[in-house]
Formats: structure tokens, sequence, C-alpha cells
């Protein structure tokens, strides 16, 4: 049995270890903002913080989760008001949407560890996670705008 | 011409979505003798502007604006909301949003694909607004026993000034929906001065509160009460189907329910399934599971040996023939050919390409009691209606098509073989509800892909370097191939996509198609056959304009010429994109003005550093005149750096400038991938590429680090609209590619870059 916390929420499972957490945020708990893009770690949108680090939750089997505090897009402010969301909403940075929870999560994991980041910075991270609708201008400015850096 | 003839006739077969495969292919409709309709009335089920379809007011004051068309990121659901919300006074704070579902004959034409959805519903909308705006109006008349000309609607507040008297909306609300619509004719529609909304460059997305809660709803999200999972082993190669199966292990696995084989259908399969095997479980990971442990033998058919590199040559060798079928003639281009002071030629190669938007296929469907429900990320829900409805033996009536947003589209989501599958799989599991989701490789595997082109350009100079003559054959396997048996030609809506219409002042002009054959399903890819054709067309000229010894920017305004209106049946476009020729004709004067505009922006003409340069495109696509000014850096490594991009765009009106932006920065990015690394390619019939690990696509690290988007020519709403989606994306290969030649004098002509610039 598998014990983790979710969004400050204590959660079992019984099932198979080796479940994705991905998978298990989505189908057994409903967490449907953690995206589904590769299944390989290669586009960013299931990113998640795992003790607050971010984590593809794509290719993190459960086993590897025991124990650990995750958080998703639901839960990485409790008003939807964290200034990376603040940020994405002022510059209308989605298209879609469907990469954002994953950029949202990474973006907000960079500026934790780089409250100030450079554009090599923001490359360096971001280019983690893909956009097929090319949004990547506006989730740069808006990074920096999160940052309280003058948006371009 | 066969070809035509067949699809014609599958057309009509096909009953029902007769019209609709007849209109998207630019075919000629059954009804000859009637007067050709364009745009939006030639349409299937065309439009509607009923207020009470699209506009409904709680007691409260809420307004809900039903919004028809899909939203896969162009910001349809802002916009049209906007443009009803102007019409109809509301206070945009209480304006909110509902999804039609799946029902064409109701709604008017769902049909989210051709850059299509302002273009032909920016009026239809603004008279809804406007008749809901009228309706309100006469109930506060009516109510107080005043005049109606004498209430006024203003910022979601009914007042009578003589009276003093004033009510909100929503106290009106059920009163105005007592009423009767008024005669469109009736209708006082604002003055483009007098909009609220309309034109506005501030308003956020409708769904900016969602999206950054991550509580947006999308196909793969759909869910249902005691809801099954499936994923789908289908035949590697086109037309394969299953020889054998072993299931015993995948049904080991833990959470595993069923599996289930699903019949290959006949070819050309249109939208159908492809077949294969399901599994269906508990939960996706287990299905998954269950995938990995079949064993599957295949039997290929007759594409089991399809070759990209093979292909490569056999479209080569047909367009080097010359036994094509000609599809435009102006003059005499052989004679000015043979004639000419000196010729010059070139082939550019295009590879195929898959849509992958970041959300795969995915489709959540019950079937039971006779009825059929559906929740799904499709652009064309009126087609997965009637398809489910056939495959199921229903009533179209009997078919829900919820239309959840769409994780992007690109064309991919217009065909709805993913809903097909959930359709059928709830059935074999007695009515429980399947989703089937699909994973990248599914994905990238089997696509409907845009297609593969060889294109052939020869002109014939003056003695300046001047094109005198010009021959463009395009041979390239075409979308007519998954609705009819082998076509070998291009269809006339692919041919009107930059090719028969082609606005170049050039006095002899031939445009030709040799046959190819297609080995693997075609399909729509944002902005089609322009792809191809822009490409080719715009590098040659730069070509030509280095062999000529010019600066491409002003070879290039001259090869368009002066400033003049073109009627674009007269040179061979039987399609202009559905439109009428005498509202849209083809228009070089906008044409030079999105270049200048972009050209200057960017600085063009001055000083380059070392391997730096500049690269000029422009075209004209979706009824929308683009330019495009890259500056590439190409690294001593081969490395390809965009610092900057500048793209002009001028598609009439700017009804969402905000929105028009964003997509021209997305058509610059997804461009970039096109010139640089995107490519599908085939070995033994089937996909080589998995993941983006192999299918490559930008990142932010390699994206341009800036894009600077001009909007031109938007201050008359006199002009109709043109298309925004797609005629972004056609200009920006070229023009990076014009750009790593100015910077390094290497010249790139089969797409992508890849590693060619590597030492």
């Amino acid at each position: 049995m598998i014990e983790l916390i979710v969004n400050g929420q204590p959660h079992r499972f019984e099932g198979d270890p080796d479940m994705p957490l991905l998978w298990f945020l989505r189908d057994e708990l409903g967490l449907t903002g953690t995206k589904f893009g590769c299944g390989a770690a290669l586009c960013g949108a299931c990113v998640v913080h795992i003790d607050g680090t971010p984590s593809f939750a794509c290719i993190t089997p459960l086993s590897v989760a025991e124990g650990a505090e995750v958080t998703t897009i639901e839960g990485l402010s409790p008003d939807g008001n964290h200034p990376v969301q603040v940020a994405w909403r002022d510059l209308n940075v989605a298209q879609c949407g469907y990469c954002q929870s994953g950029q949202m999560m990474q973006a907000a994991a960079l500026l934790a560890e780089t409250p100030e980041p450079t554009d090599e910075d923001i490359d360096a991270v971001m280019s983690q996670n893909l956009c097929r609708c090319g949004t990547y201008p506006r989730i740069r400015a808006a990074i920096k705008r999160a940052a309280g850096q003058e948006a371009q | 011409m066969a070809s035509l003839q067949n699809v014609s006739r599958r057309a009509v077969l096909l009953g029902i979505g007769a019209g609709a495969l007849v209109l998207s292919l630019g075919l000629p409709g059954a009804a000859q003798e009637e007067p050709q309709q364009f745009g939006a009335d030639a349409m299937p089920h065309g439009w509607r502007d009923n207020p009470e379809l699209f506009v409904s007011i709680d007691a409260d004051g809420t307004v809900t604006v039903t919004v028809h068309r899909s939203e896969m990121g162009q910001g349809v659901r802002v916009s049209m909301a906007m443009v009803v919300a102007d019409e109809l006074e509301a206070d945009w704070s209480r304006v909110r949003v509902a999804q039609a579902p799946g029902d064409e004959p109701r709604f008017g034409n769902q049909d989210t694909d051709g850059s299509r959805s302002l273009r032909h519903f920016f009026d239809p909308m603004r008279r809804a607004g406007s008749a809901a705006r009228q309706m309100l109006r006469e109930a506060a008349a009516d109510e107080w026993g005043v005049p109606l000309d004498e209430v006024e609607a203003q910022n979601h507040v009914l007042r009578h000034a003589a009276s003093d008297r004033s009510a909100d909306y929503g106290e009106m609300a059920a009163r105005a929906a007592a009423g009767e619509v008024p005669d469109r004719e009736t209708l006082q529609l604002k003055t483009p001065d007098q909009f609220r909304y309309i034109g506005r460059d501030d308003i956020g997305l409708i769904d900016n509160p969602d999206i950054t809660a991550g509580t947006t709803r999308y196909g793969i999200d759909a869910k249902a009460d005691g809801m099954l999972y499936a994923v789908i082993a289908r035949p590697p190669v086109l037309g394969g189907r299953v020889a054998s199966h072993d299931a015993s292990a995948a049904m080991e696995i833990a959470g595993v329910r069923r599996v289930v084989v699903i019949d290959a259908p006949g070819q050309p399969s249109e939208f159908q399934p492809l077949g294969g095997v399901a599994v269906i479980a508990d939960n996706t990971w287990a299905a998954m599971q269950g995938r990995e442990a079949l064993q599957i033998e295949w039997e290929n058919g007759e594409h089991g040996s399809y070759d990209s590199e093979a292909f490569r040559a056999e479209l080569e060798e047909a367009a080097r023939n010359g036994d094509g079928v000609q599809v435009r003639n102006q003059g005499d281009t052989p004679t000015a050919l043979a004639d000419a002071a000196s010729r010059f030629e070139a082939e550019y190669y295009i590879p195929h390409l898959a849509q992958a938007p970041m959300e795969p296929p995915a489709a959540l469907a019950q079937v039971r009691d006779g009825k059929c429900e559906v929740w799904a990320c499709v652009q064309a829900p009126q087609v997965t209606r009637v398809r489910v409805a056939e495959k199921l033996g229903l009533a179209p009536e009997d078919v829900t098509v919820n239309v959840t947003l769409l994780g992007g589209g690109f064309g991919r989501k217009s065909k709805p073989d993913f809903v097909l599958e959930a359709a059928l799989l709830s059935r074999e599991m007695d009515g429980a509800p399947v989703k089937v989701t699909w994973t990248r490789e599914d994905d990238l595997h089997h696509s409907f892909f845009h297609t593969v082109s060889l294109e052939r350009l020869e002109a014939g100079l003056d003695d300046q370097g001047r094109p005198v003559a010009w021959l463009h054959r395009t041979a390239a396997p075409t979308i007519g191939s998954i609705f009819a048996p082998d076509p070998q030609q291009k269809l006339p809506f692919e041919l009107g996509m930059g090719l028969t219409n082609m606005p170049l002042d050039i006095p002899n002009v031939r445009a030709e198609n040799p046959q190819a054959q297609a080995h693997a399903r075609i399909g729509w890819y944002r902005s089609v056959s322009n792809i191809p054709h822009a490409f080719a067309i715009q590098s040659f000229i730069a070509e030509l304009a280095h062999e000529a010894g010019r600066d491409p920017r002003g070879y290039l305004l001259e090869v368009i010429g002066p400033a003049r209106e073109i009627d674009p049946t007269e040179i061979g476009d039987v399609w202009n994109y559905g439109e009428d020729p005498a509202r849209y004709p083809l228009d070089t004067g906008r044409l030079r003005r999105v270049i200048e505009v972009a050209t200057e922006a960017a600085g063009w003409g001055r000083e380059m550093p070392d391997r730096r340069g500049l690269g000029l495109a422009a075209h004209y696509s979706f009824l929308t005149h683009v330019a495009v000014v890259a500056e590439v850096e190409v690294t001593d490594a081969g490395d390809v750096v965009i610092p900057r991009v500048d793209i002009a765009v001028d598609c009439g009106a700017h009804v969402n400038p905000d929105r028009i932006r964003s997509q021209m920065e997305g058509a610059v990015v997804m461009g970039t991938g096109q010139a640089l690394m995107s490519q599908i390619t085939f070995a033994d019939g089937r996909v080589q590429q998995d993941n983006f690990d192999t299918y490559l696509v930008p990142r932010m690290e390699s994206a341009p680090r800036e894009i600077h988007v001009h909007l031109v020519g938007g201050d008359s709403y006199d002009r109709p609209l043109g298309g925004v989606g797609e005629p972004g994306l056609p200009p920006v290969p070229p023009a990076i590619i014009n750009a790593i030649f100015a910077a390094t004098g290497q010249r790139i002509r089969h797409l992508p870059v890849g590693d060619q610039l590597r030492a």
C-alpha cells in the first residue's frame, strides 16, 4: 500500500505501485489539471511538485512518491493567485491552455529556486515543457512579470 | 480528372455528410443550376442569427452566450462572446459562455476549420446580440407603457429618460424571452465607433480562471460514473489488419476487463477507426499495461513497403517528367521558357508532418437505451454526430455530442475516428461509459498526416533577371485519398492554396500537377497545402533575386507588381476559400503593404554581423495577407538561432486584436519547427517517429526569442474579414530559410533543416 499527501490531503492506494503518479492523480483522485502529453518526460504537461521539486508525474512510479507531499496545479495556491497564475492571466498566456498547468508548475518551481531568472535560466528550465500553440514568448514575459521584473 | 468525379460520386453517396464533404473539398455541389453561393451561405446548414439559440439572460442578469464553434486555442469562445455582448450592450463582467453540442441543423455550420469562425459568424452574431437587445427594449417599453424608441439599452441597463425609469437586463429577461424575435431587417446594428468590446485589446480569455486553476475540461478529462478506460493497438500500416492475436497475458494484468478486436475499415477509410485490438480496463495505466502484453500478428497489405526516401525519388521523377495535369495556364509558358535570356530551376521537398496537439485524441462515449452520448475534443461535432449515428445504426437525433475544450487541434481533431472507437467499445461493454485515450505514440503513428510534397519550379528570365515565364509542378498525395479510391491528383481546394491563385505579375504562367499516390492517411494540417506552395514559391523568388544580384525585398515587390485587384477565378482558382471573388479579390496592394510594414519594422537592409541574416517571405492564404521577416544566426556548429521575427498581418478588421497576435505568435513558433526540425518519415509502411524525442517541435530554447506582430489595415469594417488561425504559418518557413541563406550562403531546399548546416 502506498501512502502520500496530495495538495495537503492524505491518500492511500492499494493498486499497482508501478502506476505512474500521473494516472493516480487523474484516474483515481480526479485531479485532471495534471495533463498527459507524452508519457516519457519529454513534454512537461504532467509537471507537479514532489516535496517541492518539479517532477514529471508521467514517469514517477507511485512507489517513488511513497510518503511524499505532492502539489498539483489545483493546489499551487489556495485561491488561484500564485504570482505565476496572476501573471498568466494578466498576459493572456494561454491559447488552448492544455500544457499550461505543467508550464505554471515548472515556472513556479523555477521562481522558488531562482527568484530573478535570466533569459538563460528561463530557457534552461522551461525548455523541458512543450507548447504546440507556441505561447513561449508570453510564458517568458509572464515569468518575468511574476518575478517582479518588467515584462518586455 | 477521374479522381474528381469519383470524389463527387462518393460524396453524393455519403448522404447527409455529402454537403460537408463537397464543400470542404472545394468541389461544385450537386445543385449546379442554382446561383452559386459563397461564404457561410455555402456551408452545410449555413448560419443562424436567432438570439434564442445564442443568448440567454438569467433573472439575476447573467448573460450566457452559446458558442457553437470549437475552442482549440484560437480564442473563439471569447471572440464570439465579445461580438454578441457588444451588440447586446451587456456588461462584460456579467457575460458567461456555454458550449453548444454538435447540432448543426440547429446552430448552423459547426465545422471549425478553414479559419472561418469569425469570417462567417461575425455578422450573424452581431445580429443575434442586437436582436436580443431589441427584445429587451421592447419588453421594457411594454412594461412601462412607453414608446419603444424612447427606451435605451446601455451596459446592462434599460432606461426611459422621460419618466426616469430604469431596469437591469435581468429584470426584463423573462418578459423579453416571451416576446417575438424581431425581423433582421429592423435591427439597428452599431456603427464601428460605437463598439464597446469589438476591437478592444484588453479583454482577457474567458477561460483564464479555469486554465490557471487547472479546472478546465478537455476531452481527455471527461469522466462518467462507472467509466472504463481503453487503449488500442492499431495496425501500424495503412490498410493493415489483425492477422491473429493472443490476449492471454494482457488479461493477466490487474484491472484489465476485456480485450476486443475492432475490425479494420474498408479503404478509403474516411474518418473510420483504423481497427486493431482494444484493451479495456479500470484505469488508463492498466489498459496501457494490457496493451503492452498483447501478442499481435499484423497483416500489412499494399502499403507495407512505403518508404519516405524512395517516395521522395518517386515524386522527383513525377515532377521532372512533365506529364502532369495542367491546372493553370496564362500566356505561352513553353515558348517563353524557350525564348528566355536565361533559365533557372529548383526543387523543394516538404515532408509529412503530424499535428501533434498537446492533448492527444481522446473521447468518452456511452451507448445505452438506443442512444449515445459522447464527450469529445472535436473540431467537427456535426460530422462526429452523423458518423457515430451511422456506426451504431442510430438516428443523428439519438446521438449527443458534448464538445469539450480542445487541447490543440490543428486539423487533427476534424476527424472523429477516435470518438467512433469510444462509441464502439461502449456498445461492446454493454453500455458502460468508455474513454479511449491515445498515447503520443498512437498520435504520431496514426495521424491524418500533412501530405508530403515535391515542388519543382522553373523560370525563364529576361536580361535583367526578371521572370517572364513560370512553370510550377506540384506532386503530393491528396487529402482526397481518404474519401475516394486511389486518386492521384490534388483537389481544387488544395491547388487553390497558393498555386492556382499565385498573384505574381508574370505574363506566362503554367502550373502542372503530376500524379502521386497516398500510402498514409492524409489530412488537414493547419494551413494545409499553403505550406508547400508558400515554401517553394517564396524560396524560389529569393533564389531568383540572388541570381539577378538583387535585394530580395525589392525583387519580391517587383515580381508581385503594382497594386491591383485580381479575380482569382480568372487565373485558375475555382475555389477562393469558398468566398465570392467579387468580395474577396486577390489584392496585391495589401500584399505589398504587409511586406513594407514587416521589413520596415525589422530594419531591412541594416548591417548584419557575420553568420547573421534577414529573410523575407510573404503569402496570401485564407483571405489574409501575411509577411514575415526572420532574423537568423547560424552558429559555427551549424545550430540555427532566431533572435527575432517580425510578422505583419492584414486580415481586415481586428475583432479581437490580442487573439490575432497570439495566433501569429503561435504560427511563428510552429513554422519554426517546420523549417528546422519537424518531420514524419515512413519505413516499411510505418511511421519512424514515436514521441517528442524523435518528432521534434520547438521548445523555449529553439523558438524565436522575440516575436513582433504588426497588425495592418484593421481600420475599416467595410472590407470583409479574412481568416486568422492559419494564414500566419505558410510564410514562416521560407522566411527562416531565406534568412539562413543570407547568413551563410547555404540554400536549403529540403525541409526540415535538421543537420544540413552541420559540418
